[in-house]
């Protein structure tokens, strides 16, 4: 069904994923304008024992700042980045997020590569199409990209690259990279 | 009344908390407003209107979305929710949500989007 009516301003959503520190905010940052985005969200019982919710015990939301940025294309046409919380008890906010989702990008760090597990478990069980963007903190060369395809187990189509998130032209070919992969997810699906 | 929240200083934060809008409420028809999804002002607005369903509509006078309106009114994406669908059932609004991977089922889209990208 095709129906993006022409009138209809057309809302696209890109996850930025990756552990605590990896560079989610600063990727965002350095595509779009980036603005802090408050949800308030129902605890689930992910959240239960790690939120100390003595005394408390009729709070039932909790307040999350979520990254936010916006790409424009055209009038009409806006790419919508979201960079969500790395940690596992944030995940019900991952699934509103991903409903429709164009992809996601999920940042690693081979220092710390275990950090992005989750994320690649959690698109490869939803089929959400993913990249995965190695950020070059100190010296990842070019056989950390390889290395990180085998340590994640990824599927061959999945692209690694080495990324610099505090470069634009860096961000963008992340970006780029991930919408064309969307686009042969799709094309081969048909 | 004014248009934006009154602070006694920055520690207390606004004298009226988010929820004290929405008169403790964190659950309405608006509940399944996807982030993205498109508002617009439509219908005359009543006079009895608050500053934020104000702000609302002034914001919403061109399509835009759920998740920038929170940013525009600095308010959680919860309250917005509970705001829009009270506004929404007096007919004030309307709220389009995308249909799920329609845009993104869109070849043709897709490599609008990725030509505008190559162009930032």
């Amino acid at each position: 069904m095709d129906s993006v009516l022409s009138e209809d301003p057309v809302a696209l959503k890109i996850l930025i994923a990756g552990g605590f520190g990896v560079g989610k905010t600063t990727l965002v940052g350095s595509i779009s304008e980036i603005r802090p985005l408050r949800t308030e969200e129902v605890l689930s019982d992910r959240g239960i024992g790690i939120d100390d919710l003595d005394g408390v015990e009729s709070k039932t939301t909790t307040t999350v700042a979520m990254d936010f940025g916006r790409i424009t294309i055209r009038e009409g046409l806006v790419v919508y980045l979201f960079g969500t919380p790395g940690q596992e008890r944030f995940w019900f906010m991952w699934d509103e997020l991903s409903y429709g989702a164009l992809g996601a990008v999920v940042i690693a760090d081979t220092r710390r590569l275990t950090d992005c597990f989750p994320s690649v478990d959690y698109f490869e069980q939803r089929g959400t199409p993913f990249v995965v963007a190695v950020n070059c903190f100190d010296g990842a060369d070019q056989h950390s990209v390889e290395d990180v395809r085998i340590a994640l187990d990824l599927d061959d189509d999945v692209p690694v690259m080495l990324c610099d998130v505090r470069r634009r032209t860096s961000a963008k070919e992340v970006m780029i990279t991930l919408v064309e992969h969307s686009l042969r997810t799709l094309t081969s699906a048909n | 009344m004014s248009e934006r929240p009154q602070w006694f200083d920055e520690e207390a934060g606004p004298v009226v908390r988010p929820y004290a809008l929405i008169r403790g409420r964190t659950r309405s028809s608006g509940d399944a407003f996807d982030l993205v999804a498109t508002v617009r002002a439509i219908g005359d607005p009543p006079d009895d209107l608050g500053p934020e369903q104000r702000h609302i509509l002034r914001a919403a006078q061109s399509p835009i979305s759920l998740a920038d309106l929170a940013v525009e009114l600095d308010l959680p994406v919860g309250v917005v929710r509970v705001l829009l669908g009270d506004m929404r059932d007096h007919g004030l609004i309307s709220v389009t949500s995308p249909t799920a991977g329609g845009a993104r089922s869109n070849e043709r889209i897709l490599k609008e989007v990725i030509n505008g990208l190559r162009a930032l």
